[in-house]
């Protein structure tokens, strides 16, 4: 579903933030990508969803090959990708509803099917009682779950997530991520790129580690500590 | 009992064509971001107000003036039917010449009538005219000459006509003078003309303004629904979408603007319809200030919707194309 061949991306001539990546992820799959900040994990993210262009190699998502798309075409790229931001990037200025119908709207599904759908992701996530307040009356976990219903509410094939942990306490990150398990055990790939050690560790899936722009591990927390 | 609409409703989705449910969805948004676009300007009303008001007498002044010319050059148009020459004979020429000469005159194709105004005739009149009878009585002589008026064939009363009249005419044996009241019309037809040029060329520049005006207003409001902009180019909106609500914006700004516009034109024609008419009454002219009138007026809504959408999309062109997820 999601795959780099050699990978470059120099955003100028003395920095290069991803250095010959090379990976593929599965239909369903769910990754952790890791790694320092400035290791090149939102570089990646943001080449999966066409925000920067490579300077060498290849990626593919969904068999499409996004280094030569168009520009007009990134839009239709966009709507097979969900991505959740670490700061949820909500609106304040509509109800949670308005928040999570936003994809559907862009992508013209008849106003009927909005809201069945709207409030299928809702329930997804356990918010269905608060379509109806401001985004600013929810919790940080809620809001972030909105973020992932906004995410996940037009069924999209890839979902990418950065940081999505980032300012919750343990307990509610381990249900974000019991979440994003669920939604990659019906066929999407998941790709969450953190610096939670110790959640990366519990999940124990496979992992992408970054090191200064190079793909250093990838594998299983677990078995790639028993071989370190 | 809540399930039995479902199938249903499901059941006439499906019968519909995909073609008909896209169409039908895009004709929504547009339904949705029209009216969504009007709220948002409620909401600010004392600015939007302004922005109407700015757009309203940037376009009232250049249709004003347009309108006045047009009236103006009604009324020269309708003097141009009357233009009539007048032939001022020599003073020592005697009447029965000048009875001659009026029948030679009449003879031509081109003349419709000649009348012969004798000295002692136009003494009289002038006396009662001018009201210098005392004056006229120390002179010792008629100062003034026999003249023929001539109303030219209806035809020939086109400049060119009236002035291959005039030099035949001028080439007749006694003739002193021949005058056109043409003269005066000519210039006042040319000083039209250059006003409408001028105020053609203040309508453009007004328009210019007029679409920056609404781009930097639309510029505010692009800036202000930045996250919402970038929300939905994340998810997949074309640059259409994205555009939509501003480039409605534009053109509803373009339509209080183009009634503020319209309004104060009804306002100042009514205002000088008054002064006007008594001018007009005072040189015996059936001169009318002639407002914009129906058709006219939805044409300048329309042209200050089009002026507004225009503005948008300058503002759309240079601030929300650029405008992408990740460079924030």
């Amino acid at each position: 579903m999601i795959e780099f061949r050699q990978v470059t991306k120099r955003y100028d001539s003395d920095h290069t933030a991803l250095r010959q990546v090379n990976f593929a992820l599965n239909r369903g799959e769910l990754a952790f990508l890791t790694g320092h900040s400035g290791a090149g994990k939102s570089t990646l993210l943001k080449l999966l969803m066409v925000m920067e262009r490579p300077s060498a190699g290849e990626v593919w998502v969904g068999g499409q090959l996004l280094n030569s798309l168009p520009r007009r075409q990134i839009p239709y790229i966009r709507r097979h990708i969900g991505v959740v931001f670490q700061n949820h990037q909500l609106l304040f200025d509509r109800t949670v509803f308005d928040n999570v119908a936003m994809p559907l709207q862009v992508i013209g599904v008849a106003p009927g099917d909005i809201g069945r759908r709207v409030r299928a992701a809702l329930d997804k996530v356990g918010l269905l009682s608060k379509e109806k307040m401001n985004p600013l009356q929810l919790s940080g976990g809620e809001q972030q779950r909105v973020g992932i219903a906004r995410a996940v509410v037009n069924k999209p094939p890839v979902l990418l997530a950065d940081e999505p942990t980032g300012n919750l306490d343990p307990e509610l990150s381990a249900d974000i991520m019991n979440l994003f398990g669920q939604f990659s055990q019906v066929g999407v790939t998941v790709l969450i790129a953190s610096h939670d050690i110790t959640l990366i560790n519990d999940m124990n899936r496979r992992t992408l580690r970054l090191d200064q722009g190079q793909l250093v591990a990838d594998g299983r927390p677990r078995t790639e500590a028993n071989h370190g | 009992m809540a399930k039995a609409p479902v199938p249903r409703s499901g059941g006439a989705r499906q019968s519909a064509s995909p073609l008909k449910q896209v169409a039908g969805s895009y004709l929504d948004h547009h339904r949705t971001v029209a009216r969504d676009s009007i709220v948002r300007m409620w909401r600010n009303p004392v600015s939007s107000m302004m922005t109407w008001a700015v757009m309203g007498v940037a376009l009232a002044l250049p249709v004003a003036l347009l309108l006045l010319l047009a009236s103006l050059q009604n009324v020269s148009a309708g003097w141009e039917n009357g233009a009539r020459v007048t032939v001022y004979l020599g003073l020592e020429t005697p009447l029965p010449q000048a009875n001659a000469l009026a029948d030679q005159i009449d003879t031509d194709s081109r003349v419709a009538f000649v009348e012969l105004v004798d000295r002692e005739r136009a003494l009289a009149e002038f006396r009662v005219s001018s009201g210098l009878a005392d004056a006229l009585d120390f002179l010792q002589e008629n100062p003034l000459p026999h003249s023929l008026l001539i109303t030219p064939e209806a035809s020939y009363r086109s400049t060119d006509g009236v002035e291959a009249l005039v030099e035949y005419l001028q080439g007749l044996p006694a003739v002193e003078r021949v005058q056109v009241d043409l003269g005066w019309l000519q210039r006042l037809n040319a000083l039209a003309g250059l006003l409408t040029r001028a105020a053609l060329a203040l309508a453009i520049l007004l328009a210019v303004a007029v679409v920056l005006v609404i781009g930097n207003t639309v510029r505010l409001a692009i800036e202000s629904r930045r996250d919402e902009i970038l929300v939905a180019k994340l998810v997949g909106g074309t640059d259409a979408f994205v555009r939509r609500p501003f480039l409605y914006t534009g053109a509803w700004f373009g339509l209080g603007g183009g009634l503020v516009a319209w309004l104060l034109l009804l306002i100042t024609f009514w205002w000088l319809s008054a002064p006007v008419a008594r001018l007009a009454a005072l040189y015996h002219s059936d001169f009318v200030l002639s407002g914009l009138g129906f058709e006219n007026a939805i044409m300048l809504i329309f042209t200050a919707m089009t002026l507004g959408w225009l503005g948008a999309w300058v503002a759309v062109r240079r601030h929300l194309d650029d405008m992408e997820p990740g460079d924030h």
